[in-house]
């Protein structure tokens, strides 16, 4: 499975989630389908975004999270799984894209996924209440689809081949997509709850 | 235990009066009331990391959100997450109001806490976030509001350094 299919896969049900997402080639790859106001790039401080997707999730429990994060950067946060856990917010999706490489530094630098390491292993160890590892482009689309439907912690795990894009180049500013995506979560309907 | 629980209630009172609605936290000794209290508070989602870098995520998210947040750590927590703060919180102009217990000063007994000690302000300075020192209760709702607003208005971290003198009440 390529990310860039899968990617277009799930494209139209990420019209209506809150999407956060790493760098590099997710970034751009999700960029290039089309920017949406709803997708917020995180360009740097690699293993944050499955934090920040909770602090939203958390902040705005009405609303549906994804991130879309990969396996270099969640294993520069491995505890976000269990905090993630602890916290269990029913609307966020965490998907990882694991290529087994640190892509954009080169095809020859492996994770520890290529190895052995199992992230939806580690993630149901954290105590994630649904994990999956997926290796189709068919499997990814219909369980991202159940659990944007059942509305339950789940993590993903989509493993896909180590291919990215010519250029990681996004053309949106990083403050342009911040304030942007800031103006657009705060115009939605105020949650009940925290805001 | 000499953490000082009426300085705790007195600070965790200025956080709520702020409009704080989301603490994340690392509990460590001089934190523990101010842990318990958002633990008890209905109102405040409290959210217990596994390292303190997580907050800075949170905190992140929490604010385009639209929630006020507060962050509370040990400073030896300051320093694990300095690239989060770098790369996420100042790179994003993120505002980040982070409350560090300020171990390893005059006073110290716990050799393990002194290293951190003489690292704290010169990592602050090196990473250009404006502080202040908690040292007496006077200090605790005027700072801490003060702190917010620097924050809010620059969009940037800022921190607060609850010092000996305020948290631990057996030494004067």
């Amino acid at each position: 499975m390529r990310r860039a299919d899968a990617l277009s896969a799930i494209y139209a049900e990420l019209e209506s989630c809150m999407v956060v997402t790493i760098m590099g080639a997710v970034a751009a790859e999700l960029h290039a389908l089309g920017h949406r106001p709803n997708f917020f790039y995180l360009e740097h401080a690699m293993g944050l975004a499955s934090s920040m997707g909770l602090g939203i999730a958390l902040s705005r429990p009405e609303l549906t999270v994804v991130v879309l994060d990969g396996d270099g950067s969640i294993l520069m946060n491995l505890g976000s799984l269990t905090t993630m856990a602890r916290y269990r917010p029913p609307n966020l999706i965490h998907v990882v894209f694991d290529n087994e490489v640190l892509l954009s530094v080169g095809q020859s630098f492996t994770t520890a996924t290529a190895s052995g390491s199992d992230i939806a292993a580690m993630a149901a160890a954290a105590g994630i209440p649904r994990t999956a590892t997926v290796h189709t482009l068919e499997a990814f689309q219909q369980t991202f689809r159940e659990a944007l439907q059942d509305g339950e912690l789940t993590t993903l795990v989509a493993k896909v081949t180590a291919e990215g894009p010519a250029s990681y180049w996004v053309d949106v500013h990083m403050l342009e997509n911040r304030f942007a995506f800031q103006r657009y979560l705060r115009s939605l309907r105020p949650s009940t709850g925290l805001s | 235990m000499p953490v000082s629980t009426a300085h705790s209630q007195l600070i965790y009172t200025a956080l709520k009066q702020c409009g704080v609605r989301l603490l994340s936290a690392l509990p460590e000794t001089w934190l523990v009331h101010l842990v318990a209290l958002g633990e008890a508070d209905p109102d405040m989602l409290l959210v217990r990391l596994a390292k303190e870098e997580e907050g800075v995520g949170i905190s992140a998210g929490a604010h385009l959100a639209g929630v006020k947040s507060a962050m509370l750590m040990q400073n030896h927590g300051l320093l694990a997450s300095a690239n989060g703060i770098v790369s996420l919180a100042q790179l994003y102009r993120i505002p980040l109001l982070m409350l560090v217990s300020y171990r390893g000063e005059f006073g110290e007994e716990h050799p393990w806490q002194t290293e951190g000690g003489g690292a704290t302000e010169p990592l602050l300075q090196a990473l250009r976030i404006p502080y202040a020192r908690l040292e007496e209760p006077d200090h605790v709702a005027p700072r801490i509001r003060k702190a917010q607003a620097l924050a809010e208005a620059s969009l940037r971290p800022v921190a607060l350094l609850l010092c000996r003198d305020l948290m631990w009440e057996d030494e004067t």
